[in-house]
């Protein structure tokens, strides 16, 4: 660039100052309400269990000066994280999580998409009310909405006999307390979260591209792989981390419809917690499972940007 | 006006004569309406292969809604279009052999300007050498060979016409519909890409049909052009018969500039026609044959360029000749355009080319001069 020699000129509107603040107030929320937390979880990672309020060693006293540092320092340890990779159980809770939101951000996204397809085609005028369909849910408890699955999918709920009736079925199928209810409850709760970006992206989708490629010789079909689709990614993309990330952690759903089969990282960092007081581990729980999200999205957005540029 | 550069040399081309001359494209009665409002309106237009054919209107008149119903995009409310022969009715877009670029380029944001252009290549099944060959001809053609790889967004706005004129262009349709496909170029690369569309479409026997908001595109490109106006063609003509023979008020104002004196008419014998104008107080002289009778409300059309200005009345048969005031003149480079004042609050324009330079101009501001012009110059509108 020929320009990067040339001094640069000052030639912003308003004050510099509250600009500046501007910028620095999403990285203070973050710092705020993410990092200090994030430090405080990884500080107890690192403790050990102790009989006391809270329930965990060495705590920081500055009473004590620079010893007091010091002896806290030396209290800290990894022993957790090796415990973590010695019990095979929390290997398999991590898959096992890993796999069930894979799989309900998969049918997740293969349900939304038509929902959204349908919305974003239909008359102007509807769209808010479909939009506001979508939403409806959120404005009861998702704590009663999942409960709500029980009566639906247990042995003598609305589903089997529903099937008995048809005659789908001579016995009523074992639904609820399986995974297969745990992956209808995430995919359920979860739906909102895929529709709301992929209606945002297809809804933004110029028609008059959908004609030029009819015009140049596609089918229809032909031209939703090729023009709907890849134009929708950024959508297919937010709605599958809002999916996914969730779903990894999710504690409720697989507590309530799940059953001795499902494993998840989140009940398991549950019963740390709260059965059995062990809130270094549970904390050692957390962090890997944070590493495990942030690192591959990470990677994954680099390599994002990474194809912008080079186009 | 600056006259522009002939095109390539032409044959004789005037199939409309032809009355065994097959339609390529028609429309037949065509009306398009949107809820209540009628877009195209009873229309009907023929055009013939390897035409190129100039829609001109003003803006919202339908010469979108006319080619989109031709590409398949929109069905006619009711009546018919057929494409050689066949009626198109029931036809999707893509099935028919015709490619329209379209005016807001509609160029897929997601592919290089080299996928832009192969795209309807591809659907074809077209080898990947040829593929790849006719996309760098469509890019010489365009000049954009250095921008192959960029995404639209990365593109001017001209440079955005242009790929979408290539890609229209790339798969050589039989039709190819052009919604103002040079409207963002600059002067220079407007009249290079007239020519070259203009040797193409001779070179690869394509058919045209192009919709243009420049009239001095349309005179220099078309075989024919249609004059629209609320859904309706009101002249479909050759430029030349469209120039010097508009059919009413709105083609005539439409097309050019022209004085137009209202009046009545007075006499008519066979070809002989007189029109009395009541602001001149005097009879003008028009031979046309033309259908109208005493006593109609009628208007003489004049271009300025067949209007002369001189010191003397001219005398002779067949010209009229009227008194009038300088009252402005526009100078313009190669001609001035001066505006003479006939009567009261009526103004008409001559132009005079500039044949010895300004300083030397004889006739200026506030001279009587007189107003003349051949009886076969003018037209009668009767609409
Ligand atoms: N889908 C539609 N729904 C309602 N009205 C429409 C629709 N499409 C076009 N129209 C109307 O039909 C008329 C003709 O539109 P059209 O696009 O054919 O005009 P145009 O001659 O191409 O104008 P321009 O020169 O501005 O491009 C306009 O008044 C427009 O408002
Ligand atoms: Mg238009």
């Amino acid at each position: 660039m020929v320009t990067k020699d040339l001094p640069v000129k000052k030639t912003k509107k308003g004050s510099p100052l509250l600009d500046y603040v501007m910028r620095l107030l999403p990285f203070f929320w973050l710092l705020l309400f993410f990092l200090v937390p994030f430090i405080i979880v990884y500080k107890i990672s690192l403790s050990t269990i102790a009989l006391s309020i809270p329930p965990y060693e060495p705590m920081l006293s500055l009473k004590e000066g620079i010893e007091g540092v010091k002896t806290f320092w030396d209290g800290l340890s990894w022993d957790n994280y090796i415990f973590l990779t010695e019990d095979p159980l929390y290997l398999s809770a991590y898959l096992s999580s890993l796999k069930i939101a894979f799989f309900s951000t998969v049918i997740a996204l293969f349900v939304a998409y038509p929902i959204a397809y349908g919305m974003a085609r239909s008359p102007r005028e509807w769209q808010p009310t479909l939009l506001m369909l979508v939403i409806l849910p959120f404005w009861t408890s998702f704590l009663i909405r999942v409960y709500a699955w029980i009566g639906i999918l247990k042995s003598d709920g609305v589903l089997n006999q529903l099937l008995l009736w048809l005659g789908v079925i001579d016995s009523p199928l074992t639904i609820l307390n399986t995974n297969t209810a745990v992956y209808i409850g995430i995919v359920y709760s979860y739906l909102p979260f895929m529709i709301l970006p992929l209606y945002a992206s297809l809804e933004k989708l110029d028609g008059s591209l959908l004609e030029a490629a009819e015009d140049l010789g596609c089918p229809p079909w032909k031209v939703f792989w090729r023009v709907t689709l890849p134009l929708s990614m950024p959508g297919v993309i937010a709605g599958c981390f809002l999916v996914f990330i969730p779903a990894v952690g999710e504690f409720v759903i697989p507590d309530i419809l799940g059953g001795s089969e499902t494993l998840m990282i989140g009940k398991t960092l549950w019963v740390e917690f709260f059965s059995n007081r062990d809130w270094p581990l549970a904390s050692a729980v957390a962090v890997i499972l944070l590493l495990i999200l942030v690192i591959p999205i990470t990677l994954f957005q680099r390599h994002q940007a990474k194809q912008e540029g080079h186009d | 006006m600056a006259k522009k550069p002939i095109g390539p040399v032409r044959r004789a081309f005037a199939p409309w004569d032809d009355p065994a001359q097959p339609a390529f494209i028609e429309f037949r009665n065509v009306t398009k309406r949107f809820g209540d409002f009628v877009a195209v309106d009873d229309l009907s237009l023929t055009i013939y292969e390897r035409e190129f054919h100039a829609l001109l209107g003003g803006s919202g008149c339908g010469k979108t809604t006319l080619m989109r119903m031709l590409a398949g995009f929109e069905n006619p409310t009711s009546g018919q279009i057929f494409l050689e022969g066949q009626d198109l009715a029931g036809i999707p877009p893509y099935r028919r052999p015709v490619n329209m670029m379209f005016q807001s380029y509609a160029l897929f944001p997601h592919m290089s300007v080299e996928k832009n252009i192969a795209f309807g290549l591809l659907q074809d099944k077209m080898p990947k050498a040829d593929v790849d060959k006719r996309v760098k001809e469509m890019l010489q053609l365009v000049k954009l060979e250095p921008f192959a790889k960029r995404k639209p967004h990365q593109l001017s706005g001209g440079q955005k016409q242009r790929v979408a004129l290539a890609r229209s262009l790339a798969k050589r349709p039989k039709v190819l519909l052009l919604d103002e496909p040079l409207g963002a170029l600059d002067k220079k690369l407007r009249e290079e890409t007239q020519l070259e569309l203009m040797t193409l479409q001779e070179d690869l026997r394509m058919t045209f049909l192009i919709v243009t908001h420049d009239q001095e595109e349309a005179m220099t490109m078309a075989d024919r052009i249609s004059v629209m106006d609320h859904g309706r063609i009101l002249q479909n003509d050759t430029p030349a018969t469209i120039y010097e023979m508009p059919n009413s008020r709105f083609v005539a104002e439409f097309i050019g500039d022209i004085n137009i004196l209202e009046g009545q008419i007075s006499k008519k014998e066979g070809d002989q026609i007189q029109l009395f104008s009541s602001v001149l107080g005097d009879h003008l002289d028009i031979v046309q044959s033309i259908d109208v009778n005493v006593g109609d409300k009628a208007a003489l059309a004049i271009r300025p360029e067949k209007m002369r200005i001189s010191f003397d009345k001219p005398e002779g048969p067949g010209i009229n000749a009227i008194p009038g005031e300088v009252w402005d003149i526009a100078y313009m480079g190669d001609v001035s355009i001066y505006h003479i004042k006939i009567a009261e609050a009526v103004t008409v324009r001559s132009i005079v080319a500039n044949t010895t330079r300004l300083v030397e101009r004889p006739i200026t501001w506030d001279d009587k001069i007189w107003l003349s012009w051949n009886r076969d110059a003018g037209v009668i509108l009767t609409r």
